[in-house]
């Protein structure tokens, strides 16, 4: 257990005057030159694949001394490694990157010396290297302030993936913890620490959290909802002593206003400073503040050195603490020690400056800040909305002119893509609809298409707006999955898919190319085309199907797996209407299933599969929910309350299934449908019956509802809540189709969702009786299921369908098509139909025959679906499936230790 | 996958080329067009074998190379451009079931074996 380590204070003289070096590097050694890089951090491994991408490593000799032991990993994602990244999984180094390139990495040996008149740069183990070019790139250290005990045993930094180790050890024997610093990495620590279960305090010096980010008002919020997830905020107030016991290890600290908060451990992140010191002792020019001064082109006041990333203290006076400009500063460097040759490729020669525009997820919260984030413009306005509930604030800053020139988001930052390219230019509708949450502003007139070329579509790969359209004209793609392969966008997080696919089709459009709105490479109809022809046909077979109206290439095939439950899901929608079978396992129907319906259960990424038996609107009696814990004990399953008020078991294999089910069913319960795009949960608060101020029965209403809708296949999953009053507790606007009580009756909303894409559900009818509110949902749950695609939701349906929410209200309230009497009696169909998959699967021995491991050896269980212990319950034990995954990632040399 | 015990009757059974050698996994019966089964193999390998639409069977590893997890057996089939694929039931990315080549990533691939079907009075190799 060390201390933080503190570099010494400056001490070395500063060196005004650098010394006059010629500016052409004399080789010291023979014909090939050297470039020595000191530090492999981001930034040092950007350089490399800078310097590989110029060709440089085929001619140069190139040698990195690097302080861990090591090579680059992503320090950004450093605290994914608490939410089960391994350090290898977080490595930048490509596999074979440095031996392909020629390039000699010193693991664990850090440079201790540069002498500038020999040209040589001596590190820790001794080992010195003449060198032609130098390059800087070591970072930063954690500032820790001059708290008296600073040093006892739990007090740590964190900066570096040996610090987590460190940390992650010595918190097994702790039971509380405080981190010094409310910024971003403070913020991160904490969570790491809560994590850990530790109750964690933040102390922050600052009156606010992220006070170099956001406003008073975006920290009131993100200090709200840090606290809403249990961590202990000490504003505006400062450590002041660290007590340790007679071991030296920490017990307490004392804060600047007297209080003392019991710790086991302490976390200094109060900030970064520029690792300078090397610099210093060789007589290069360093900042005031601290950081290696460096030109436009990244070089030092010794033309043979050049500095990049944290240590550097840039052009524009700033010492940036961002990986993004210390990539563009690896670029400059690259390109300015590249031959001449390279003149003609894009190096972006000259680094003056770069935009601190951040958008992060701290503690699962959305923040974000860009621009003039704290109004600093003369006359500038705030636009802003605040909505403490939901932990939501966004402030805009609006110039004169009605310019954007910057913002704040905490808590919702769905909005940044869109916003920051429009920084600098006046919008296109009214500032305070663009703050507004979807559903009540305008956000449909700021649709992709309203953007400007310049900006960024995808975040994960930086894919602008302006390459996706250029992707669709000049190397001619003409579907969203060549854009995704051309341009990279989308293939990340997939968050940005939807607006990717507007866009492509827009451009499409445009560039008179029809576009093709067929289901996948088997059907050129949407789903709701291929709904019509099953109905009017009555087609009760896939194969049929595809036969008959799939393209004419696909015809006689196999299918695919987007069609394939697609065209299953409609046919067992309209089974009882057709007269085919509604048992999904059923002859064809087994083979079109995703695997969670072929096996009635939820896939898991260790192959087990996870189990939620329904309980209808969340009420069940202690009977049951004994019988649910027995089986958990009795098969070793992981148990998890869901969102949507059932429990889910996990961890079966596919042969315990049937032996699971077997007890459940026999204590009277029956599918959750978890596994199916159908009814999911009917969620609901506990009503008039209990609550004082209910006004309707809100369990039964949602009771009914369930059981009316259980087993119904839809185009994706359908998720319904009643709330016994107005105050809505159940989250009914939430939800596909929400119930909310009134003293008159009942409430209809429609297509609302949570999730990526939050929406507030659309009243459709108000003060419903029992029997009138039944048969709404009938028609719109009907109406739905003929005409949305594949994979819609009803929020997107809603939002999609020509004339909205009007026309659905006409089409199912006034039945201005005429087709209310169809829709009822196929929901008629449907609920005389029902009956439970998992109770037809158990009394039919045929139908139990795939619940096995291996068909050659049914008895035996999968060695390879194994469990480790967790939190007195199991987890995957992930290590029996190692080998090489994808991405293959190996350490480059070997650690050293 | 269950034999009515001592019958002995002709059966088409499913094999696969295992180290220059034929070995049986099941019958055909035990298959169904457009789906696939896990199978083990004598030195605890585990394959996944599938039948399409034509009566065909195929058979890669098990193990899906992108998760780790031994999942291959539980895709759904498809074609593209004529040749037969399984979709993995975790991240869907697909593979081609006569070579193994991952289609949406060409470094990526599986072992492929051979299949034949014969008619035999039998009961499959037993396993373990």
């Amino acid at each position: 257990m060390s201390a933080p380590s503190t570099p010494s204070a400056p001490s070395a003289p500063k060196d005004e005057t650098a010394p006059e070096i010629a500016a052409e590097a004399v080789a010291t050694t023979a014909a090939v030159p050297t470039i020595v890089l000191v530090g492999h951090g981001m930034v040092g491994q950007r350089f490399l694949e800078a310097l590989a991408e110029r060709r440089v490593t085929e001619t140069a000799r190139v040698v990195v001394l690097c302080e861990e032991p090591r090579p680059a990993y992503d320090r950004v994602q450093l605290t994914s490694y608490f939410s089960g990244r391994t350090p290898d999984e977080l490595s930048l180094v490509e596999d074979g990157f440095m031996a392909r390139n020629g390039i000699e990495l010193h693991l664990g040996d850090p440079a201790e010396s540069i002498d500038r008149a020999a040209r040589t740069v001596t590190a820790r183990s001794g080992l010195t290297v003449a060198y032609d070019t130098l390059v800087l790139a070591t970072g930063s250290y954690p500032f820790v302030p001059p708290v008296p005990g600073r040093d006892s045993d739990g007090c740590f930094v964190y900066r570096t993936i040996e610090d987590l180790l460190t940390i992650e050890e010595y918190a097994k024997n702790c039971a509380s913890g405080v981190v010094v610093g409310g910024g971003l990495l403070g913020l991160e620590a904490a969570g790491a620490l809560k994590g850990l279960g530790l109750t964690t305090h933040i102390v922050e010096f600052n009156p606010r959290l992220m006070a170099i980010q956001v406003d008073e008002g975006g920290g009131t919020a993100l200090r709200r909802t840090v606290e809403d997830m249990g961590l202990i905020v000490h504003t505006g107030v400062g450590g002041k002593e660290i007590t340790a016991d007679g071991d030296g290890a920490v017990t307490a600290m004392t804060l600047s206003d007297g209080s003392s908060i019991d710790t086991d451990l302490v976390i200094f992140s109060a900030g970064v400073r520029p690792r300078d010191q090397l610099a210093r002792d060789c007589g290069l020019e360093v900042g005031e503040r601290g950081g290696i001064a460096v030109d436009e082109r990244c070089r030092t006041s010794d033309p043979a050195v050049y500095a990049i990333g944290e240590c550097a203290l840039a052009a524009d006076g700033r010492v940036y603490g961002l990986v993004a400009p210390g990539y563009e500063m690896a670029e400059v460097a690259a390109g300015t020690i590249a031959p001449q040759a390279t003149e003609t490729t894009e190096t972006p020669g000259h680094f003056t400056g770069a935009d601190t525009s951040t958008k992060l997820k701290l503690l699962g919260v959305d923040v974000a800040s860009f621009g003039d984030a704290h109004g600093t413009a003369d006359g500038c306005l705030d636009v802003v909305y605040s909505d403490s509930r939901a932990g939501v604030y966004k402030k805009l800053v609006v110039g004169a002119d009605g310019a954007l020139l910057g913002g704040v988001l905490v808590g919702d930052a769905e909005s940044y893509g869109m916003l920051r390219p429009l920084t600098g230019s006046v919008p296109p509708v009214a500032p305070e609809q663009l703050v507004l949450p979807a559903g009540l502003g305008a956000p449909a007139a700021l649709g992709p298409s309203a953007l400007p070329d310049e900006a960024i579509i995808c975040n994960c790969h930086n894919v602008t707006k302006g390459a996706i359209r250029s992707a669709v004209t000049d190397h001619h793609c003409a579907t969203v999955p060549e854009v995704k392969k051309c341009t990279k966008a989308g293939t990340g997080c997939g968050s940005c898919v939807k607006a990717l696919t507007s866009l492509v089709n827009d451009e499409l459009e445009a560039s008179g190319v029809s576009v093709d709105k067929g289901l996948c490479g088997c059907f050129g109809y949407t789903r709701a085309e291929l709904y019509e022809i099953v109905r009017t046909l009555r087609i009760t077979t896939y194969a049929r199907l595809l036969d008959s109206h799939g393209r004419a290439e696909a015809r006689q095939g196999e299918g695919c797996e987007v069609c394939k439950p697609a065209v299953a899901s409609i046919i067992a929608s309209l089974a009882p209407t057709l007269g085919a079978s509604g048992y999904v396992l059923d002859g064809e129907q087994a083979a079109l299933q995703d695997t969670n319906d072929h096996f009635l259960a939820n896939l898991q990424r260790n192959g087990s599969y996870s189990i939620v038996p329904r309980i209808p609107g969340g009420e069940i009696t202690p009977e049951k929910l004994i019988v649910i814990g027995e089986v958990a004990r009795d098969f070793g399953l992981y148990t998890k309350i869901t969102g949507g008020q059932r429990i889910d078991l996990f961890g079966a294999r596919v042969d315990q299934l049937p032996l699971i089910w077997a007890r459940l069913v026999d204590a009277g319960f029956e599918s959750g449908h978890a596994y199916g795009k159908a009814l999911r949960t009917v969620k609901s608060c506990v009503g008039q019956t209990w609550c004082r101020y209910g006004v309707q029965d809100s369990v039964r209403m949602a009771i009914d509802l369930e059981l009316r809708y259980r087993g119904l296949r839809s185009p994706h999953k359908l998720k319904s809540a009643v709330s016994g009053c107005a105050r809505e507790c159940a989250e009914a606007r939430g939800k596909d189709f929400g119930v909310i009580a009134t003293s008159n009756g009942w409430n209809l909303y429609v297509g609302g969702n949570g999730g990526a894409d939050p929406r507030h559900a659309d009243p459709l009818a108000q003060d419903l009786d029992d029997k009138e509110l039944i048969r709404l949902i009938d028609r719109f749950l009907m109406f739905y299921i003929r005409t949305a695609d594949r994979l819609e939701r009803t929020s997107a349906w809603l939002e999609r369908i020509e004339g909205g929410l009007d026309h659905v209200r006409d089409v199912v309230v006034e039945d201005s098509l005429g087709l209310c009497a169809e829709l009822e009696a196929l929901m008629a169909d449907h609920v005389a139909g029902y009956r439970d998959e998992w109770a037809e699967t158990l009394g039919d021995p045929e139908r139990l025959r795939r619940f096995v491991s291996f068909v050659n050896a049914p008895e035996a269980p999968d060695p390879t679906v194994r469990f480790v212990p967790e939190r007195d319950q199991v987890k995957p034990d992930l290590t029996v499936l190692s080998g090489p995954t994808i991405p293959v990632r190996t350490l480059e040399g070997t650690a050293s230790r | 996958m269950t034999l009515a015990p001592g019958a002995e009757r002709t059966a088409v059974r499913v094999e696969l080329l295992v180290d220059q050698r034929w070995f049986a996994i099941c019958e055909l019966t035990d298959l169904t067009p457009g789906r696939g089964v896990a199978a083990l193999l004598p030195d605890g390998a585990q394959v996944a074998v599938f039948l399409d639409r034509s009566g065909r069977a195929y058979a890669i590893g098990n193990r899906d190379p992108f998760s780790g997890a031994y999942v291959l057996s539980r895709g759904l089939l498809g074609s593209a451009d004529g040749r037969p694929f399984v979709a993995s039931p975790l991240l869907k990315q697909r593979f081609d079931l006569e070579t193994g080549r991952c289609l949406d990533d060409e470094m990526v691939g599986v072992q492929a074996y051979a299949t034949r079907t014969r008619a035999a009075v039998s009961v499959p190799t037993p396993i373990v």
